[in-house]
């Protein structure tokens, strides 16, 4: 790992100044995901704002009807919640499965969603549950957050402070984990809205986006035999040593097959 | 704020006061082993994956290999040589290990045991599949999961007595 330079802001505001003045700073939240990046000096910023000691990024609130989850909420917090299991279940269960016990204690929401990493389970979520992204200066919709391969709508220094969930009628998240690492070689989430169906996929595109596909299917009939009768197209998939993009079209598939059952 | 190079880290380890010196990039794991002489703490990996590292930061397990020696500043760390009694007995979880074999060649110990103790004192009763969901991070290469498994749910259960 290359030298930088530590600093643990006590607040907000000072974490974003010391952003905006570092040459090439970076935010360091659970580190799940970026320490290790920097132990293979596959990054090196100058700077790293531990992000650890900012009060304003934590807590689980229900705000009139949605679910907002600070950004420093860790995955094991998320699915522990008492409030997001009772109201959110699909996003509780998601969130105890991601990784494993050790990295679901230091990992958070919104570091995963700012990283946007193509496997993570996190952006299905967003998509499929209507989220907004809060950050220090603006509110993004999950719509337009996810840019592309480890792309977001984040500006330089943007710094993610809250997600604001929708809570659907039903909703079901199922993936095929990698057996090693447990991201998802394909991941669905559905989630059935006063004004219709909502289906995003995780893990098999440069990106994770909605399949509206699968929503118009389950808008005209919610069982899984429509969800199996959508063809998934293998054009923009993944092909890695993990899964060819014709597998990963068949997963897509099975699980949004089981997500609808499982709602 | 601590800058390069190394600057004084203070902590609470195995209950006891303890500074060292250590660079911004110096990795806990680095810190326990090389400046504490904390050597029961493995490093099995480079990826985050193995878990031979796992200790408790604040009474959460963690990867030490994945966490900075300054994140630790200020706080409580135990280590696998912080189980034991002051007499020597060993704890619970790693008199079951002892018990039921779970071990072979005893690389992956370390981490398998500070992992097991978390996931014992969780509040729902553990199964063989919950065992084997919660050592998600733990690699065995003897691949000796079973006798780990049989280990843990012992150890559990005297950790309840």
């Amino acid at each position: 790992m290359y030298r930088f330079t530590y600093h643990q802001p006590a607040d907000l505001d000072e974490a974003v100044r010391i952003a905006s003045s570092s040459e090439d700073g970076s935010y360091l939240a659970g580190g799940m995901t970026l320490i290790p990046t920097m132990k293979f000096r596959l990054a090196s910023p100058s700077d790293l704002i531990d992000l650890s000691a900012v009060e304003a990024l934590h807590g689980i609130a229900d705000e009139g009807g949605r679910l907002r989850i600070g950004a420093a909420t860790t995955h094991a917090e998320m699915a522990a919640s008492a409030l997001v299991t009772e109201r959110l279940p699909a996003l509780a269960g998601l969130a105890g499965r991601i990784g494993d016990p050790a990295v679901r204690n230091r990992g958070t929401i919104g570091g995963s969603i700012a990283n946007a990493d193509p496997a993570a389970d996190y952006p299905a979520a967003l998509l499929a549950l209507d989220a907004e992204v809060i950050t220090n200066r603006r509110t993004i919709a999950a719509a337009d957050f996810f840019t592309g391969f480890f792309s977001t709508a984040l500006d330089p220094g943007e710094l993610v402070t809250a997600i604001r969930f929708a809570v659907p009628a039903q909703a079901a998240y199922q993936k095929a984990p990698n057996p090693a690492s447990r991201f998802a070689l394909a991941g669905v989430f559905v989630a059935r809205h006063a004004d219709g169906t909502r289906v995003a996929v995780t893990g098999a595109g440069q990106y994770a986006t909605r399949y509206p596909a699968f929503e118009a299917a389950l808008d005209a009939a919610f069982t899984p035999a429509a969800a199996a009768g959508v063809t998934v197209e293998e054009a923009g998939l993944m092909t890695d040593l993990h899964a060819s993009a014709a597998y990963r079209a068949h997963l897509i598939s099975v699980m949004a097959k089981r997500a609808v059952a499982a709602c | 704020m601590a800058t390069d190079p190394s600057a004084s880290i203070a902590l609470r380890v195995n209950g006891k006061d303890v500074e060292g010196r250590a660079e911004a990039r110096t990795l806990l794991v680095d810190f326990l082993r090389d400046t504490l002489r904390l050597t029961g703490t493995h490093i099995g990996c480079d990826t985050s994956q193995c878990g031979a590292c796992v200790v408790h930061l604040d009474g959460v397990a963690v990867k030490s290999c994945t966490v900075l020696a300054v994140q630790a500043a200020g706080r409580e760390v135990r280590t696998i040589e912080g189980l034991a009694a002051t007499d020597g007995s060993l704890h619970p979880m790693q008199e079951a290990f002892r018990q039921h074999h779970g071990l072979q060649c005893g690389f992956c110990t370390p981490g398998m045991v500070m992992t097991a103790i978390e996931l014992a004192q969780s509040a729902e009763p553990l199964t063989p599949e919950r065992v084997r969901e919660g050592l998600e991070g733990n690699i065995c290469r003897c691949t000796g999961y079973h006798n780990i498994v049989q280990a843990v749910l012992a150890g559990a259960a005297a950790m309840r007595q």
